[in-house]
């Protein structure tokens, strides 16, 4: 067992009281007040055999610089982004968040509220996620959204759990080009929804709208992701229309940074979209917490899993904000609610909120079209075979490296470059595969030395 | 006050982006491209800045006074939690990268999971789950997972009758058959009644203890014999924990899987609705069956491990809300075994909030409770036609967020209250002053409470012209203008959830 | 708004707070006033659609109000040949006149002898005197 790498301190009344207001004579005038001798007394009714008369076996109490040494020390043993030239991306993504998103989402009020359920006290953050919902609502061209799912990958359950109960089917289908870890968590909610789940292999990169058509008979609905996982541009409009021949509900999985370029969802015939909401506004913080969204036509508003806040008036006419349509949820419906979701991923919203309203339609377009044309830079540049060179992509595109990659991924750290993502992790057959990643914090100059250090390391 | 739609004016723009020359243009087909541009906002910082200062001046929090509601635990969020979260080393790492280069943040997991355990005197920990939901989802695909190794069919979890919404909402989605087990007059579950519902089909029970009516079951023993003498498996709903820590352990009770609401009893900020962290701690016998990947030591380093073929797969990606990971660490850590004295001084502040108030209203449980305890407002409506609702609105022009209403659904008019650990003697007695005010306002002037709030930025809302009419975003020149619609009765009794 | 208390004599009654009127091999169905009571301002009522079978004690809707949802409960069997679209629209119109134009659906009855396990008004107003 790893040794404690703090020195401990001998634990005196300044380290424990410091959250605690009590002195000892607040607990004697209330203990008195209550009518018992002792706070042991308090705990009567436990019975003694449950009664645990240990001491917890935890390290003693830090004071706070002890705390922030101990917390640093630890922080310090991680490579950071900014320590190392990265492309790697994978689902996962370092765009820049703007300082204006750290400021809010430090804000004491917003930070320590509650979820909304006393409208009066809280219209600060149900106007911040209507807003939010109107945001997500425009980028995916979608009717209606809810408060935010936990991340990209539940959300994912969310809409097959939607579109179970929308089309009375349990089939549903997924793409192989969708992120794989999307598909891992559909796959563990499955059999508790009563969900048969089927795979489509992608083919050169993408996915056949034919034999997706072929897999939508019966289904519920087909998950795709755009761009897909391998970064690749998919036929979405084709797909979408497979779908919606067949009676699926098409369910794009959707990057919000694609969609300042991209064509949202809603105009091509999807009936919901979802996504990871990480790269719009959230640093990567090794995987969470982000916020999942999940956006839907009209169609299925009385079916969307998780909170949804509506406009409406107080007794004197005034504009105001409210949970809305809470007999979906667990706290009215209970066994018969549309989730059991309770707790959101609110503040991280709103910390997208915050980067779209930055960005603006524009800024939202010229960070993709910064995206793409950095990673065409890089494609030219790197002068490594691409995996799809047929393939269209957006930010992230594979390429081949000529051993396995993850060799080559451990050699190029060496050089201080970490050049991206190893497919074969999640796909046989692409040994020597890499996914990289291009977002706007790169600069043609990184991207030159990515070069560099792939030519020597590569094949 | 405005949306920041309707502040917004084109041309104008926050963001300042790099521009580099001659990069090539991008190769998105046609018909892939967007035709019209979203309509975000277009404001410039100054601006933003400003509407988000806003927002936040018209929301209570915990750093604006006092917050009872009952079972959701709003203690103080330590601000140094804060500064260590945002340190680059945690802030700027990527979950895929290699763990060789992570092992500072593979460490605070293993901890924080080797904590989890201690406090709940059991032996194996998932970080993964996202919130307390989401962990009771996970224990019970764990049950699943469990009798299917074993070959056991069992297709039913039994809940209190007053449990929180989410535990038979979890029941469902795991495709499991809800049963729920009565009250007594003490306070507990029903032994007779328990007795009756267990058999062979029984997958386990749910349940939290201390309960929502902040009582410790004095059977707890009993119902843990009963579930295993069955073959069936306990679940414990952390929710409640505050109340225990250090002082009685969920394993000691005989329950096998728990969840822990890292948002409640280990103070991560609830965000306005989220993030929080709900992971499980299990019992050996049910380690097999934990997410993918667990964090095990390797020597003196640590490693994620995904050779798990009896995992249930993956709750959520990656590794759960690292974020909310250490800020949980970094309070455990400032505690250590004094977290003991955490849940004696939640269990104190109750007790003394409890004897203020019980002359006033109606206390259906006649016993000491825990972190928390459900007074009724009955006799009020009773007699002066005043509600729960109304007290509560009222409670908000003396300065407090009310505590939580209409649950548990065992109480009528229910006021679950629950001060937690981090408030001073005086501010207990400030809110039981003004509950006792608010009382003789119900007999003397109930209209005040009917009217209340009346120093908000709104006054009561009208949720049944929300429900109809469902504006869920803003529509921008096909906006409607709700206030010339009626407005329709008060405010509905609606359980206001937890 | 809301209508009075009452329970018209010449209904029939399910024991789920459903109430059944019978005219020539058809039944008119929809919720009592104590269902509508409990329940508060409708917000929406999910009909089931033309053609399709109800089977007694099944529920075939739900019926919605902010604080609470509902199954609607078949007091008896048949297929539907009508649905309130008013109440679609405006569905507290099921909270103002329960028994008039606030009627949920049509059916052309299956199996007539059902009714007889209906409770008649006397019978379910000691339903609700026990609620």
């Amino acid at each position: 067992m790893p040794r404690p790498t703090a020195r401990s301190s001998r634990s005196n009344r300044q380290t424990r009281l410091r959250y605690l207001s009590l002195t000892e004579g607040d607990r004697e005038r209330m203990l008195a007040a209550i009518g018992v001798a002792s706070v042991d007394e308090l705990f009567s009714d436990i019975p003694e055999g449950v009664r645990y008369r240990g001491r917890l076996d935890l390290e003693p109490p830090l004071p706070e610089q002890e705390l922030v040494a101990h917390l640093t020390e630890l922080a310090e043993r991680n490579v950071a982004a900014g320590e190392e030239l990265s492309f790697l991306g994978a689902g996962i993504y370092d765009h820049y968040v703007p300082a204006v998103v750290d400021s809010v989402m430090a804000q004491g009020q917003l930070l320590t509220a509650y979820t909304p359920y006393q409208p009066e006290l809280s219209q600060g953050v149900l106007q911040a996620i209507f807003e939010y919902q109107t945001a997500i609502c425009e980028l995916t061209g979608m009717d209606v959204a809810n408060a935010s799912g936990y991340d990209g990958t539940t959300v994912a359950a969310d809409a097959c759990f939607v579109a179970k109960h929308a089309t009375g089917r349990s089939k549903v289908v997924l793409c192989e080009t969708l992120n794989p870890q999307v598909r891992q968590v559909v796959k563990t909610y499955a059999p508790g929804f009563g969900l048969e789940v089927v795979e489509i292999p992608h083919r050169d990169g993408t996915t056949d709208p034919d034999e997706l058509a072929d897999a939508a008979r019966d289904a519920a609905c087909v998950i795709f992701q755009q761009p897909n996982f391998f970064g690749c541009l998919e036929p979405a409009p084709d797909l979408a229309a497979a779908a919606n021949e067949a009676e699926a509900l098409p369910v794009a999985h959707v990057d919000p940074i694609s969609l300042g370029v991209l064509e949202a969802p809603g105009k091509y015939g999807c009936a919901l979209a979802i996504g990871e909401g990480q790269g719009a506004g959230n640093h990567q913080a090794f995987g969470g917490p982000h916020y999942g969204f999940l956006a839907a036509r009209q169609d299925y508003i009385r079916r969307m899993p998780g909170r949804i806040i509506g406009e409406t008036t107080d007794t004197e006419g005034e504009r105001a904000y409210v949970l809305t349509l809470q007999t979906r949820e667990q706290h009215i419906r209970r066994e018969k609610a549309t989730s059991n979701i309770t707790t959101n991923q609110t503040l991280l919203a709103i910390g997208g909120l915050v980067y779209l309203t930055w960005l603006g339609p524009h800024g939202l377009r010229d960070v993709g079209e910064l995206c793409t044309g950095l990673a065409g830079y890089a494609k030219n540049r790197l002068g490594l075979p691409l995996l799809f060179p047929n393939r269209a992509t957006f930010k992230e595109f594979a390429v081949r490296v000529g051993r396995p990659a993850d060799d080559v991924v451990a050699a190029a750290r060496e050089q201080g470059v970490n050049p991206g993502y190893p497919l074969r992790r999640d796909y046989s057959g692409m040994e020597d595969a890499l996914l990289v990643c291009v977002t706007e914090k790169r600069t043609p100059d990184d991207i030159d030395r990515l070069a560099e250090v792939l030519a020597e390391v590569a094949a | 006050m405005k949306l920041i739609y309707e502040k917004s004016q084109p041309g104008r723009r926050a963001a300042s982006l790099p521009r580099h020359d001659d990069l090539p243009a991008a190769d998105i087909p046609d018909e892939l491209r967007r035709e019209e541009p979203p309509r975000l906002p277009e404001v410039a910082e100054p601006e933003l800045v400003r509407h988000f200062a806003e927002l936040a001046a018209r929301t209570f929090g915990i750093d604006t006074g006092f917050y009872p509601l009952g079972s959701c635990t709003m203690k103080y969020n330590p601000r140094v939690n804060e500064r260590v979260v945002a340190h680059p080393g945690f802030r700027d790492l990527h979950p895929l990268q290699e763990p060789e280069s992570a092992q500072g943040a593979l460490e605070v997991m293993w901890r924080l999971q080797e904590i989890l355990c201690e406090i709940s005197g059991l032996h194996a920990c998932s970080l993964q789950p996202a919130a307390g939901s989401q962990g009771e989802l996970t224990g019970l695909m764990l049950m699943r997972a469990y009798f299917a190794d074993r070959g056991e069919e069992r297709d039913t979890v039994i809940t209190a009758d007053t449990a929180h919404g989410t535990n038979p909402a979890s029941v469902t989605m795991a495709g499991y058959k809800l049963q729920k087990v009565e009250t007594d007059a003490r306070g507990n579950l029903d032994l007779d009644d328990l007795r009756t519902k267990v058999n062979e089909r029984t997958a386990g029970l749910m349940l939290t203890n201390p309960s929502t009516l902040g009582l410790f079951d004095e059977n707890i023993e009993e119902v843990a014999a009963i579930f295993h003498q069955a073959g069936a498996l306990l679940y414990y709903d952390g929710a409640n924990l505050n109340a225990v820590c250090g002082i009685s352990r969920p394993g000691d009770m005989g329950f096998d899987i728990v969840h822990i609401n890292l948002h409640k009893t280990f103070s991560q900020p609830h965000g306005g609705g989220g993030p929080g962290g709900g992971p499980i701690v299990v019992r050996d016998r049910l380690e097999p069956f934990l997410p993918v990947p667990a964090v095990v030591p390797d020597g003196d380093r640590f490693r994620l491990d995904y050779d798990r073929p009896k995992s249930i797969g993956k709750v959520r990606g990656f590794f759960g809300p690292f974020g909310v990971f250490v800020r949980s660490y970094a309070f455990i850590r400032a505690y250590g075994p004094q977290l003991r004295e955490m849940s004696e001084l939640a269990v104190l502040n109750a007790n003394y909030l409890l004897a203020r108030l019980k002359e006033h209203y109606e206390l259906p449980f006649d016993r000491l409770c825990m972190h928390e305890f459900v007074l009724s407002a009955r006799k009020l409506k009773r007699e002066h036609g005043v509600t729960a609702l109304d007290v509560a609105k009222r409670l908000m022009d003396y300065g407090f967020h009310p505590p939580t209403i209409y649950f548990p659904l065992v109480v009528p008019e229910a006021l679950m209250i629950e001060p937690t650990e981090t408030e001073t003697r005086e501010t207990l007695d400030e809110f039981a002053d003004a509950m006792k005010a608010i009382a003789r306002e119900a007999a003397e002037k109930p209209d005040l409470l009917r009217d209340a709030p009346l120093g908000r930025p709104v006054r009561r809302v009208d949720e049944v012209k929300a429900a109809k009419r469902a504006v869920v975003r803003y529509l921008y020149e096909d906006h409607p203008d709700l206030s010339e619609e009626p407005v329709t009765a008060a405010a509905a009794e609606a359980p206001k959830g937890v | 708004m809301a209508a009075p208390e009452s329970y018209p004599d010449e209904l029939r009654y399910h024991a789920q707070h459903d109430w059944a009127r019978i005219e020539d091999g058809e039944a008119t169905l929809g919720i009592t006033w104590f269902a509508q009571d409990a329940l508060g301002e409708l917000v929406h009522f999910e009909a089931p659609e033309d053609g399709t079978t109800i089977t007694k004690d099944e529920s075939y809707g739900e019926v919605e109000s902010v604080k609470a949802v509902s199954d609607v409960i078949a007091p008896l069997s048949g297929e539907i040949v009508a649905v309130n679209e008013k109440v679609a629209a405006e569905p507290e119109t099921v909270n103002e006149d329960p028994y008039g134009d606030g009627w949920l659906i049509r059916i052309r009855l299956s199996d007539p002898s059902e009714v007889d396990a209906l409770l008649d008004a006397e019978a379910y107003r000691a339903v609700v005197a026990e609620q």
